[in-house]
């Protein structure tokens, strides 16, 4: 059976990690699961956890009043979900609803928090990943925005 | 440069402002040969004459297919056509898909919206010869689950087991239970091998420039990238000069160009 320390070793997200920080960061996660149709988190919560996705899909949605449930992106197996535990207010802006039966290790975003302000380099680090998922996204927002595929004429 | 009369088989709606066109020799039998990739310069009498690239499978070339959105004059006058109505062909034009050169090699096929067209002849192509390829993967972006392209075919070939399919939606309502993002975000997690992949993008030129980014990111070398570039293509045999890129013609030395040979021009937005 693999640990926990073995699984978020070979994620590429922590991938580099000293063995040290990847031990505080083990220590600060579990595992969980989630129906289909459940909610991960809901729009407005706080946000004191991230996930890395190991089995399923997540749609992050927003609501738009009478336009409906909008799904605005889809994570899947090997994702990282969430990077409002890392930035104040620590809320969370989207609702995350598991659209398959979804496996993921859950990381407590208060707890690595404190260890992030004990451990500047560990933060360093943590930052560096996240920052790097944030441009991606953004990226994929704005093409997104672009609505490339709208017909014109 | 004659236009031949070819008549209406069948228009089929993919959707709420697509259609398939499906076409046959008006006289005798003959067949039409062209390669996966390649256009015709279709002619409504009396309204006009455009580009459209080939839909249709190039190893059955009785059948004659076009795909394409209903958004100017000729289009709109192609979509009231009628079975046993006459329309004039002109070609087939233009480079095709590289194939035969990517024998041996993964291919990974990034699709945007009707970008899907001619790339679903060299889908085709491949398919009917497939074991000269090692993995083929399609991926597909489009603007909403509604816009979708081909879906019998799209669950045919995602129920084959020497086939990957992968399609995103760029927006969708919570009912849609497949992927939503941008068609680049499907890129770093598809299973082929980099160094040994050959890549045919079709779509929107913004679509495309970030899929190039992307596919290089992975490890795709430029010079096995394709890319299939649409410009304004009047006479379609590279003298009237309308569909000019840099110093090429698009209908005559393209429409499929291999990224490294127009990688300085695609990123000029003089060009």
């Amino acid at each position: 059976m693999r640990t926990l320390e073995t699984v978020l070793a070979e994620h590429p997200f922590f991938q580099g990690l000293e063995k040290r920080h990847l031990e505080v960061i083990t220590g600060c996660a579990s595992n969980a699961t989630f129906d289909e149709g459940q909610f991960i988190f809901r729009e407005g919560e706080e946000a004191n956890h991230f996930y890395l996705i190991r089995q399923g899909r997540v749609a992050l949605e927003v609501h738009a009043g009478g336009v409906g449930t909008i799904t605005i992106q889809t994570l899947d197996a090997g994702d990282i979900l969430g990077w409002s535990w890392l930035v104040p207010p620590y809320r969370w802006h989207f609702d995350a609803r598991a659209v398959e039966p979804t496996r993921a290790i859950v990381l407590d975003g208060e707890c690595l928090r404190r260890k992030c302000e004990d451990d500047h380099d560990l933060g360093y680090e943590l930052l560096k990943r996240f920052a790097e998922i944030i441009t991606q996204r953004l990226q994929a927002t704005r093409l997104q925005l672009l609505d490339v595929y709208a017909t014109r004429g | 440069m004659v236009p031949r009369p070819f008549r209406v088989q069948q228009i089929r709606h993919e959707t709420h402002d697509t259609f398939t066109l499906e076409l046959e020799p008006a006289k005798g039998s003959e067949v039409f040969l062209f390669k996966a990739g390649q256009f015709n310069m279709l002619y409504v009498f009396g309204v006009g004459e455009i580009p459209i690239s080939i839909s249709s499978d190039p190893t059955n070339p009785r059948v004659l297919m076009h795909t394409t959105r209903e958004v100017g004059v000729v289009t709109k006058a192609m979509g009231k056509l009628r079975r046993g109505d006459v329309i004039g062909v002109r070609g087939p034009y233009g480079s095709p898909w590289p194939v035969e050169q990517a024998d041996g090699s993964d291919v990974v096929i990034v699709a945007g919206g009707i970008g899907l067209a001619p790339l679903r002849s060299a889908l085709y192509q491949m398919l009917a010869h497939r074991q000269r390829y090692e993995k083929i993967v399609l991926l597909y972006g489009t603007r909403t689950p509604n816009d979708i392209l081909y879906r019998r075919e799209l669950q045919r070939w995602r129920a084959q087991f020497d086939l990957e399919v992968h399609i995103t939606v760029d927006r969708a309502m919570s009912g849609w239970r497949g992927n939503v993002g941008v068609v680049t975000s499907l890129i770093p997690r598809a299973p082929f091998d980099a160094r040994n992949a050959v890549a045919l993008v079709c779509g929107p030129e913004i679509m495309m420039r970030f899929t190039v980014l992307e596919l290089q990111r992975r490890g795709v070398p430029p010079s096995n990238i394709y890319i299939s570039m649409e410009r304004n293509m009047k006479c379609g045999v590279g003298v009237c000069g309308h569909c000019q890129f840099g110093p090429c013609f698009v209908c005559r030395d393209g429409p499929v160009f291999r990224y490294d040979t127009v990688q300085h021009l695609f990123e000029r937005r003089e060009i």
